[in-house]
């Protein structure tokens, strides 16, 4: 029971909803950098939320399941196909055993989810299953999937894809065009605004020292448009713009950082801290970006612009909870769907 | 009734899921001591709700999940009474509950104290000196960070003082034994690094499949046991326990 890969992809890595409380250790919290796509996306084959699932960044592999597998893919818009035909997005899909599932680019965001029914079975390490690139360690042995990599699957892959499609399909059908390679449904979880023109502002906190920065910088941070340089990663996403400044030198003694933390170097520009950065660092901290923003902006690929905003506490609290409750909503009406009857 | 405050922790917003405090503007090992207190009481009450506390030099973050605004606004005002609590406590006694002596042995000869020569030079010290002073003080894990397992240790004889190497090697190898900034950190990985390489230590920092996954954890006392060039091969050959 396996998900075998075909041809590799830089960027594909196990991931889930991260290792929380092993910081102190110097090991970041990690998981998916967009954590709501790969829920909804685990939503979307019946899955609980931690369950494990493939992260793909700007460009898929080519897969095989080698045995009949109920998957889905949520989160940036991929060009992707099985077989011959296309490969539909945010919908559970049926996939029979070797057909190959190819995953091509990313036409608008940067991260999507494959999830597969019983999730991807890999040792948890930590306590998760993701994989944490700068450790080496966890997801498939520590390191982005390579050629001829076998994801194991669970063991009941076949009977628990078979079930579920049979209760997710029974209310309004199923569609496959007829093919034997595939099948579907009819209905599908429709796009968050993660994406598109109105994923570029991004709304942050006042960071601890953005007292210490020029007014001139503090100003520019805010009112220029940046963009997201091409060596960005899951560490962090390197911003591309006016060079920021401190009035004075200043030390700053190594303190916590956290996902979204956006630290200034000595070269003037900012990163924003990402899933696997560092857990202390010692650069000026300018901003923090609200947590309901991170995934918003973990979507913006390499060369797209971003533009931040500031925000109350209150204002982050709030879009936190706003969030949070669409999302619970739509995975609620999603697995609806794959209740037994009379649930 | 006029309460006697043993320290002034700031306690300010690190993004809105997590509370940075500040324990001190500076380092010192007081300072230092209470940040891990501070972390060690607020895991303590094992608040569901806490989702990770990360002691560092003299700041201590604490994450917390807090789905509502309400829950957040009240769980905020939680956490600062907590830390105001620790304020008013007494400085505590004895040996840290929790922490532990490790014993890590060091080889420093060539090749794995490409710096040594330099320190001596830029100390005024004899290279054995070096290596006496360095083994000869205990040190103690301030905090772990910059990659997994990676310890800052204090305690370095003043007279080893040093600012960083002016160039960063590219790549430092792991179990190098650094010291900078009047401390000594060993690389758990291999990394970029600046600071003086006096030495190597064949012990594994960190190894997620051992049980206990980094070697040390913040507030150990470490001792460092001078090794000759044989007994580094022997016990790097060995397999690796925690």
């Amino acid at each position: 029971m396996s998900l075998r890969v075909l041809r590799p992809a830089a960027l594909a890595t196990v991931q889930d909803l991260g290792r929380p409380g092993t910081q102190h250790l110097g090991i970041a919290a990690g998981g998916a950098m967009d954590p709501v796509s790969h829920r909804i996306a685990n939503a979307l084959v019946g899955n609980r939320d931690d369950a494990a699932t493939l992260e793909i960044a700007l460009s898929g592999p080519e897969l095989l399941f080698t045995r009949d597998a109920l998957c889905a893919l949520y989160g940036a818009r991929f060009t992707a196909s099985l077989g011959e035909a296309a490969l539909p997005m945010a919908r559970p899909v049926h996939v029979r055993a070797g057909t190959p599932v190819r995953i091509g680019r990313a036409e608008d965001g940067c991260f999507g989810y494959l999830a597969v029914a019983g999730g991807l079975d890999v040792p948890m390490v930590l306590g998760s299953r993701s994989t944490y690139l700068p450790g080496g360690f966890g997801g498939w042995r520590g390191r982005a999937l390579e050629r001829d990599a076998a994801l194991p699957l669970a063991d009941d892959v076949e009977a628990l894809s078979e079930a579920r499609f049979a209760r997710a399909s029974r209310r309004h059908g199923t569609s496959g065009a007829g093919r034997e390679s595939a099948r579907t449904v009819t209905w599908f979880a429709p796009a968050l605004m993660l994406f598109g023109h109105d994923a570029a502002v991004i709304r942050v906190l006042s960071g601890l020292h953005r007292d210490l920065f020029a007014e001139g910088s503090r100003r520019a941070f805010v009112d220029h448009a940046w963009r997201v340089a091409p060596d960005s990663n899951r560490i962090g996403f390197r911003l591309l713009g006016p060079k920021l400044v401190l009035t004075e030198p200043t030390e700053i003694l190594s303190q916590p950082t956290c996902r979204g933390t956006v630290q200034v170097p000595s070269s003037g520009q900012p990163i924003a801290l990402m899933a696997d950065h560092q857990t202390t660092g010692g650069y000026p901290k300018i901003a923090e970006v609200i947590s309901a923003d991170v995934p918003r902006l973990a979507q913006r690929p390499p060369g797209a612009s971003v533009r931040f905003a500031a925000a109350t506490l209150d204002e982050a609290d709030a879009a936190r909870e706003a969030l949070g409750s669409q999302v619970a909503g739509l995975v609620e009406r999603i697995l609806w769907e794959f209740a037994d009857e009379g649930d | 009734m006029r309460s006697e405050k043993h320290f002034e922790a700031k306690v300010c917003p690190l993004g809105d899921t997590a509370l940075l405090v500040a324990l001190s503007e500076t380092l010192n090992s007081d300072a230092n001591e209470r940040a891990r207190r501070l972390a060690r009481e607020v895991r303590t009450r094992g608040l569901g709700w806490v989702t990770d506390v990360v002691p560092a030099l003299v700041t201590v973050a604490i994450h917390f999940a807090a789905p509502t605004a309400a829950e957040a606004v009240e769980r905020r005002a939680a956490l600062e009474r907590l830390v105001r609590e620790m304020a008013e406590l007494p400085p505590s006694e004895g040996a840290e509950p929790g922490t532990r002596t490790v014993e890590i042995p060091v080889c420093y000869e060539a090749p794995f104290a490409p710096d040594l020569d330099d320190v001596a030079r830029r100390t005024g010290l004899a290279p054995a000196d070096v290596v006496r002073l360095h083994a000869a003080t205990p040190h103690r894990v301030l905090m772990i960070g910059f990659a997994p397992g990676h310890p800052y240790l204090g305690g370095l004889d003043p007279r080893l003082a040093l600012p960083r190497r002016a160039n960063p090697r590219v790549r430092v190898e792991p179990g190098s034994v650094a010291i900078a900034n009047a401390q000594t950190s060993t690389y758990s990985f291999a990394t970029p690094g600046g600071w003086n390489l006096i030495g190597r230590t064949p012990l594994t920092l960190f190894d997620p499949a051992r049980e206990r996954a980094s070697l040390l954890a913040p507030g150990d006392t470490v001792a460092f046991v001078p090794i000759p060039r044989a007994a580094f091969e022997e016990l790097a050959a060995q397999p690796v326990s925690g």
